[in-house]
């Protein structure tokens, strides 16, 4: 059976690259966004669609929406842990089993497993740290933000 | 600040609207008709809001979500510095402010456990990328004699938008709870 083509196999073309760059923010808030995309980077309404379809099943965008100012919506906490290395793989697992996780890392450095949590408000992220501390018997060290530098307008992508 | 617990979106049909926008909107001719739809209002309703929680600053940006590793940037280094506390806010916005910069952060210190307060992101296409970046963000911030790690990423366990779970939504089970043992 003929393969067929995927995105990955070949560099991405002009209409997948600004569809990447060029909507990070101002993604039209109107009846039909792709027709507005459509006529603003001069593809068809269904090229748009598809084309940010194909970008999200083949993973190389994530979503298309919003991204929430850090604790208005709920509250957050990067969270720390020393994990010896032959437990990583099964703590991260029990980690990853929370779907308030929602960004979960092996770091370079003795505290070497790093994650996200976000829930509804703080008293359940914190009874989440305890029940991870408490299913893997090692200390989970959090890590609230206190203060927010970076104004996030995206992520501008340089092509090689 | 820290822990603030309180959530600032009140109004119930804002909350239902988060939910469902929070992992991203469908890509259907109609997107906002069908989030309408499944919350119970118009579509404009939809977009008012949407357009409301935009101007307020709750969402700071709405579009495309990249993966960056997907794309090349297979490089990431969480960068943390110890700052004097009272110059960590001058320092953040400076940090902040650069392009290779992608998060800038303050978090608390921990006693005997952690020293550093203020935490940085930086991507690259390659590990030297990143380190050229770094020095490149010391020297134009002149941050020569602070204190910092490099916390380079390995494995990805997990990456994807925030859940801001609702409190009347039940958590995600933990799974295998009693079976999963760890040695």
């Amino acid at each position: 059976m003929a393969q067929k083509e995927s995105i990955l196999d070949r560099p991405l073309n002009e209409l997948e690259r600004r569809l990447l760059n060029d909507f990070q923010e101002g993604f039209p808030l109107t009846s039909r966004p792709f027709r507005t995309i459509a006529e603003s980077v001069g593809c068809t309404e269904d090229e748009a669609m598809h084309t940010l379809q194909q970008l999200q099943s083949n993973q190389l965008i994530s979503r298309v929406g919003p991204v929430f100012r850090p604790n208005r919506v709920g509250a957050s906490t990067l969270a720390a842990m020393e994990v010896p290395a032959e437990r990583l793989q099964v703590v991260a697992d029990i980690v990853n089993g929370y779907g308030e996780v929602n960004h979960n890392y092996e770091r370079e450095h003795q505290l070497n497993l790093w994650f996200v949590v976000t829930a509804a408000n703080r008293d359940m992220l914190e009874s989440i740290l305890l029940e991870i501390e408490h299913t893997t018997g090692l200390e989970v060290i959090d890590l609230p933000m206190i203060e927010d530098f970076h104004i996030n307008l995206g992520f501008p992508l340089q092509w090689l | 600040m820290i822990g603030n617990s309180e959530s600032l979106i009140s109004d119930p049909l804002d909350r239902e609207l988060v939910q469902a926008v929070q992992g991203g909107i469908p890509l259907v001719v109609n997107p906002y008709a069908a989030i309408a739809e499944q919350i119970g209002t118009g579509e404009t309703d939809v977009i008012r809001r949407l357009e409301r929680l935009l101007e307020s600053g709750d969402i700071r940006r709405f579009g495309v979500v990249v993966r960056h590793r997907e794309l090349g940037y297979r490089a990431n280094a969480m960068v943390v510095w110890d700052v004097n506390d009272k110059r960590v806010s001058e320092i953040g916005r400076l940090i902040g402010r650069q392009s290779c910069v992608t998060l800038c952060y303050r978090r608390p210190r921990r006693s005997g456990r952690w020293r550093y307060n203020l935490f940085c992101m930086i991507h690259g296409r390659s590990r030297e990328g990143v380190l050229n970046n770094l020095q490149l963000l010391i020297e134009n911030c002149g941050l020569e004699t602070i204190e910092h790690e490099v916390l380079f990423s390995r494995r990805r366990f997990k990456q994807r938008g925030a859940r801001y779970v609702t409190q009347k939504e039940s958590r995600d089970p933990l799974p295998c709870q009693t079976s999963l043992t760890v040695e």
